[in-house]
């Protein structure tokens, strides 16, 4: 084992990560601990842009832009939150353009603008130019600008570090953030990084779904760690499906397809989405398009002999405009599905793709450990926290739009914090239960095969926890969850050895997707009414009275050991917007 | 809406016959056995899958201890660069049915960095070169309080080398990096070109003077691997020409 020593050490390497690195580095010694290169990280693969009222191409205003995001989520969203994104938004595009971004351009030489789903004029009068975009790969751009910014200002990074536990210490009776305990791939090697201030910017936890637009590795790691430990964990029934991924592989096709005229159509070739959103119609927000979707396939008007997806047609789009607007996607049509999008639509259907809930933050990123008790030292942004800006449901190009600005404040935050305060004192053996974790997986003879318990828990969390949910189907998922949390306990690794152990890895990741899946289901249990990404069928409207408040879920373990999820809940900060009925 | 061509495909993949794909993967695993070696897998596979789902199916059902990377499994993240039949590519970008499963597919690791275990490579030394040629953007003065201007002309200019992913299947493909780990390889290259033709930038002479290196950007043979290895469909070659233009008519 071996002790690192830093002022702030930010797990993770995404978007978030490297924003918050460039601001800490330049004020307090700061290690990045990633289990990627930093290239690597799923921000690369966000497409269609990142939202800001620039106002370059018509008029526009911050405040709309709040406004699109408290209705979006569904009137879930902290509005003090949402506004300070909607606000710093402007900076924020600003800054990654200094850093040497290449945003597109309008004629006038200024970053152009493009239209997104759930972005209006005028508090929903009609849709409006906010998507500040790349042609659809805005977000590899944001990844390699960050990282070449990191290269520019020397970041430290540790590659290929898995953090797998978080060193709390309690100080005057107040949980204090330690460090953390990170597993080295390539030697097998257990480090404990000893640390003022640590920020998670460790992304999502999207692969407990079988169709999804997220990456192998979006395995949940930061957000178990902190759970595991007694932390709650904020609204993580809430998760978004996003209406266009790749028929039965889950690939993203950005929005921004539809930003720019695409249309999605039943099997009868019928604009279905003027149906259900007469304004907004294909730009309806997400939650509202993907469950439109599902509506026609239930229907019977699904595309395909098994009538399974339905089409996004590009086909009335001129070439030239697909290919400087869209390149990336119709080439994944083109790779992966064989389909010439010039002249043929593209089957899609819904895809996992992004938690809007998370680890619970305050807006300067600091950690909570209740609804209103800071963790000193401890620090969370990107689709790891929960803000809460997106609520029940993110707008598309808000969530670029939250890494950079919730990565650079909890950046700014936790350098200061680490230049205030000293180091706390680690818990004894701090790399106990990490080493005990690894060893016993290491060690283990079981019968169960990792890969079969995942694959059984993302086809249940699909069957029963996706667009649409009831009492009956959550009750089957925690149901499945917890046999398969049982048998998970009789797993064994084929890899026996230290060097780029992969499979032990696998094993890890798949304990915290169990333990996030059951955090899912049990929250979206008790929400007995529909909102955002959370649809009950057996609960179809928004209930104020009884939900309009925060799910915090705590891991309780009790004197016999036994595990359990304690549900308590958190007020919506409400500012200048009463809940309305959404409609688009 | 369900044009004939797309009915065909769908019909087509509702038969969907899997196949028997023999993987020959060179495997290499230090805490085992100094010596690499071949070995053969058989697994039943869709010829629309990816390779990477192949070597999916091998590690999770067949033998766990096979090691290689990979993150987004469509062509994103520049993680899973290897050598199928003798050739650099994704192993998330290539389809069975496109590299004839007829006869066995062979994988191996990029070729000129330090191979780890299986299919995983030491990609330090590829950083290394990255970073050396000052990949961010230099400007003086002080900035401007709204975005810099840029003409879309002159964003079109460098547009090719922004889609870069570093996966280091170009710069593992060229005979000059095999031969001589010094030479910065197509991928830096790439990488500075990226700054050098950016009409933002003003530290294009120092980018030059580091490519003006021994070994630099006259290395370069011009043989073509890195255009053809490269997944993001980049015109590495030409890039690494237009900087070695830039180097004698100083224009850029």
């Amino acid at each position: 084992m071996k002790i690192h020593k830093y002022d702030t050490v930010i797990v993770g390497a995404g978007g978030a990560g490297m924003r918050a690195a460039i601001e800490s580095t330049k004020r307090s010694r700061t290690a990045v601990l990633t289990k990627l290169y930093p290239t690597r990280s799923h921000t690369g693969a966000a497409q269609g842009g990142m939202a800001a009222a620039l106002a370059n191409v018509e008029e526009d205003n911050w405040e709309w832009h709040t406004f699109d995001t408290v209705k979006g989520g569904d009137y879930l969203v902290d509005q003090d939150a949402a506004e300070i994104l909607a606000k710093e938004a402007i900076d924020a595009v600003l800054d990654l353009e200094k850093m040497g971004l290449p945003f597109n351009r309008t004629p006038d030489g200024t970053i152009d603008q493009r239209r997104f789903g759930g972005h209006s004029r005028n508090h929903g009068e009609a849709p409006v130019r906010r998507s500040c975009y790349a042609a659809d790969r805005t977000g590899h751009m944001i990844l390699q600008t960050l990282y070449q910014n990191c290269v520019k200002e020397g970041v430290e990074f540790f590659n290929e570090f898995y953090v797998l536990d978080q060193l709390i210490t309690e100080v005057d009776g107040v949980k204090t953030s330690a460090g953390v305990v990170a597993y080295e791939l390539a030697t097998g090697e257990i480090h404990v990084f000893r640390a003022k201030s640590v920020i998670y910017a460790s992304g999502g936890t999207g692969k407990f779904f079988k169709v999804t637009s997220n990456a192998h590795t979006l395995t949940g790691d930061g957000q178990a760690a902190c759970y595991r430990r007694g932390l709650p964990l904020e609204d993580m029934e809430f998760f978004q499906f996003h209406p266009t991924g790749i028929w039965r592989m889950g690939i993203l096709l950005t929005e921004g397809a539809r930003g720019e005229g695409g249309i999605l159509r039943n099997k009868d070739g019928e604009r279905f989405m003027e149906k259900y959103a007469p304004v907004m119609k294909d730009l309806a927000s997400r939650d509202v398009v993907s469950r439109s979707i599902y509506t026609e396939i239930r229907e019977g008007r699904g595309c395909g002999p098994e009538g399974d997806h339905v089409y996004l047609d590009l086909t009335h789009l001129p070439p030239e405009q697909l290919d400087a607007k869209l390149p990336d996607i119709t080439e994944f049509a083109r790779t992966y599905l064989g389909i010439e999008p010039y002249t043929d639509p593209i089957p899609i259907q819904p895809t996992a793709h992004y938690a809007m809930g998370g680890i619970p933050t305050n807006v300067q990123g600091e950690v909570l450990a209740d609804n209103t008790t800071v963790v000193p030292g401890l620090y969370a942004a990107g689709e790891v926290a929960c803000v809460s800006v997106h609520g029940a449901n993110r707008l598309g190009t808000n969530s670029l739009l939250d890494i950079n600005v919730f990565g650079r404040r909890s950046g700014i935050a936790a350098a200061e914090y680490a230049l205030r305060n000293d180091f706390v004192e680690l818990p004894e053996n701090p790399a106990a239960q990490v080493e005990a974790q690894v060893e016993r997986l290491r060690a283990s003879t079981g019968k169960e095969r990792v890969a079969a318990l995942r694959l059984e828990l993302q086809e249940c969390m699909d069957a029963n926890v996706m667009v649409f949910r009831t009492e009956q189907t959550i009750k089957t998922a925690v149901e499945k969850i917890g046999e398969l949390r049982e048998r998970y306990l009789n797993v064994s690794v084929q890899d026996k050895g230290r060097r780029f152990n992969t499979d032990l890895l696998e094993a890890v990741e798949l304990g915290n997707l169990l333990d996030l899946a059951e955090v899912m289901a049990v929250s979206a249990l008790a929400r007995k009414e529909s909102r955002g990404g959370h649809y009950r069928e057996d609960y179809p409207n928004r209930d104020d009275v009884n939900f309009m408040r925060h799910t915090m879920a705590y891991r309780e373990v009790g004197d016999d050991g036994n595990e359990s999820i304690r549900l308590d809940y958190k007020p919506v900060v409400q500012t200048r917007y009463q809940p309305m009925e959404r409609k688009y | 809406m369900a044009t004939p061509v797309l009915d065909k495909v769908e019909a087509e993949s509702a038969a969907s016959p899997y196949i028997t794909v023999t993987f020959r993967i060179r495997r290499f695993n230090p805490e085992v056995s100094d010596e690499a070696q071949w070995q053969d897998f058989q697994i039943d596979i869709d010829p629309k899958e990816r390779v990477l789902d192949g070597l999916h199916k091998i590690k999770w059902e067949l033998d766990g201890s096979l090691t290689f990377r990979r993150s987004c499994a469509h062509g994103i993240c520049g993680s899973d660069a290897m050598r199928i039949n003798g050739r650099n590519r994704l192993a998330c970008k290539t389809l069975i049915k496109d590299i004839n499963p007829d006869k066995p597919i062979t994988v191996e690791p990029i070729k000129g960095l330090t191979v780890q275990k299986d299919l995983i490579v030491d990609m330090e030394p590829f950083f290394q070169a990255y970073r050396d040629v000052m990949p961010f953007l230099v400007t003086s003065g002080n900035e401007p309080t709204r975005e810099r201007l840029q003409s879309a002309e002159d964003r079109e200019r460098f547009d090719d080398t922004t889609k870069c992913i570093l996966c280091a299947a170009c710069t593992s493909s060229c005979p000059v990096f095999w031969n001589d780990g010094q030479y910065f390889g197509p991928a830096a290259i790439v990488n500075a070109h990226r700054f050098i033709f950016d009409s933002r930038d003003e530290a294009a002479e120092q980018r030059l003077e580091i490519l003006n290196d021994k070994d630099g950007v006259w290395r370069c043979r011009t043989t073509f691997n890195c255009t053809d290895a490269c997944p993001r469909g980049i015109e590495v070659t030409k890039a690494i020409q237009e900087v070695k233009r830039a180097l004698i008519t100083r224009r850029f």
